[in-house]
């Protein structure tokens, strides 16, 4: 299914792949990623699943750089971004980060959010830049929101406006954190149906997501990771539906029957 | 017998405006208007004020307030970014000089700056430049620590939004941080202003030619007159205040302004 949509709408997406290899992190005493290897595909969806605090975020953090990993290298397409002589911002274009709590920038409308980082970084001129963040925001399916302001847009429109800001810097690599998590439960279908598009466009996604539906329907793969470990990696529907290892299983059973849990053990 | 709260508290209010009327009336009754007069408020004096201390006085200040604003904004931006610099050396010079010059009184700047280092490094400033640089650099301590304080408020959200976007370090603190620290700083960077104008009158101290007088140089000026009383220092302070309370009733708009967005 990837195969046929992916090809159809990669039109111009051009895909980076993103391998990690004994990626440790620690603050302080405190470790929170033990040694992760990760590869993911040109193209292809990644989930990241666990328990909070078991490091999903901190690894996502790692691939822009946005946390510093203590040992372990991270190849993000042509860039290895653990060389410490690495041009972080050249990095960093072809990767679009999108944020649980949004992080549009408030005193700029939805259109200027998506222009600003165009015209300052990639040197665009202001129509060009209008007309890619116009394209994007239609996407995104805002484009009549344009000139509204952060604080005008509903939490659901304010997430699917920071999809479009990233997506208008033309990234070969899309990674969300937890992208549905801050959202009313009535906006996070539209988040989720853009992100699907995405996916179906050959995008590649890595994903920290509490939505299981989400995960086991779009992501090809799904890595469910606990106390800074990969525990279970696989294909989407054999991890969320049939998970192999115990862990696994206790926590999927957790988040998709909250109601069943037997107080006492 | 037994008020309810509401007439007690009615009965109390009362009481407290009956006692405000009657000290008024006293004073109004018993006060010797004469005196008072001569002291303070001379019609003749107070006609001749006009227009000089407006089109003379009043226009200084303002040149004074706004020339060392420019210098305690830069100045202040400037220290404040040193004092968040992940370079050490910055933040220590910042913190020493913002230390310095809050808690050195402004009087003693401007002596040093009028007559100190004219003498030591045997330059001679004009004395737009020297009220610019000895107030600017008291106000830039101030304005940086309210800076400072602004820039910290905008969530770290922003700048990793930013830095993720590709911009570097500074494009995304000219772009995205500042901008939004400025629109925190606001109420407090308007006091700022309010107490640079009142500042500005330490200038009499350099020794001022007459068309260099601003309000309260003026003023004091104008008591050498015979029968002025005090009338020129307190058509001064009027004159302060025709800028000081737009800019208070300023300040809280802003304030209200950003309440509202936040709300």
């Amino acid at each position: 299914m990837t195969e046929s949509t992916s090809s159809a709408a990669a039109k111009q997406i051009q895909a980076a792949g993103v391998s990690i290899k004994d990626l440790r992190k620690s603050y302080g005493a405190n470790e929170v990623l033990k040694g992760i290897d990760l590869e993911v595909a040109p193209g292809e969806v990644v989930c990241l699943i666990g328990p909070s605090g078991s490091g999903k975020s901190t690894l996502l953090r790692c691939v822009n750089l946005l946390e510093k990993p203590n040992v372990g290298t991270i190849h993000v397409g042509g860039f290895e971004s653990t060389d410490p002589d690495v041009d972080i911002d050249k990095m960093r274009r072809k990767v679009g980060m999108v944020f649980q709590q949004f992080n549009l920038f408030p005193h700029l409308s939805a259109l200027q959010n998506c222009t600003i980082a165009q015209t300052k970084v990639l040197k665009r001129s202001q129509a060009d830049a209008s007309d890619v963040a116009r394209k994007n925001l239609a996407r995104v399916g805002l484009d009549h929101l344009a000139d509204r302001f952060p604080d005008q847009l509903s939490g659901g429109q304010q997430q699917r406006v920071a999809i479009a800001r990233a997506l208008s810097m033309d990234p070969e690599l899309m990674l969300f954190d937890e992208p549905t998590s801050a959202l009313d439960p009535e906006t996070v279908g539209d988040v989720l149906a853009v992100m699907r598009n995405l996916a179906k466009e050959g995008m590649t996604m890595l994903v920290v997501t509490h939505e299981m539906g989400f995960a086991r329907e779009v992501a090809d793969r799904v890595v469910f990771m606990d106390g800074g470990v990969v525990v279970e990696e696989g294909a989407a529907e054999q991890v969320v539906s049939a998970p192999t290892q115990p862990r696994t299983k206790e926590f999927l059973r957790r988040v998709l029957d909250p109601t069943h849990i037997d107080i006492a053990e | 017998m037994a008020m309810t709260v509401r007439q007690r508290a009615r009965v109390s209010r009362s009481v407290q405006y009956g006692l405000l009327a009657l000290a008024v009336v006293l004073f109004i009754l018993f006060a010797d208007w004469a005196s008072i007069g001569k002291a303070f408020f001379n019609w003749d004096s107070a006609v001749k004020q006009f227009p000089e201390i407006i089109t003379l006085a009043l226009k200084n200040t303002l040149i004074y307030t706004a020339l060392s604003f420019v210098v305690g904004l830069s100045g202040g931006l400037l220290l404040a970014l040193m004092k968040l610099s992940s370079v050490a050396v910055w933040r220590w010079i910042a913190t020493l000089y913002i230390e310095f010059f809050r808690g050195v009184p402004a009087l003693l700047v401007f002596i040093a700056f009028g007559f100190g280092i004219p003498t030591a490094f045997g330059v001679r400033f004009d004395i737009y430049v020297t009220v610019m640089l000895a107030l600017g650099m008291v106000a830039a301590a101030y304005i940086a620590e309210t800076l400072r304080a602004g820039l910290q408020a905008v969530p770290k959200g922003q700048l990793e939004a930013a830095r993720s976007l590709g911009m570097p370090h500074w494009r995304a603190m000219v772009s995205i941080v500042i901008p939004q620290a400025f629109k925190i700083v606001l109420p407090p960077l308007t006091n700022e202003v309010i107490l640079l104008t009142k500042d500005s009158s330490l200038v009499y101290l350099l020794g001022l030619a007459a068309s260099q007088y601003e309000l309260t140089k003026f003023g004091r000026d104008g008591i050498t007159q015979p029968n002025a009383g005090l009338t020129p220092l307190v058509i001064a302070g009027a004159c302060y205040l025709i800028i000081t309370v737009p800019l208070g009733i300023l300040a809280r708009r802003f304030e209200s302004r950003t309440a509202k967005t936040k709300g």
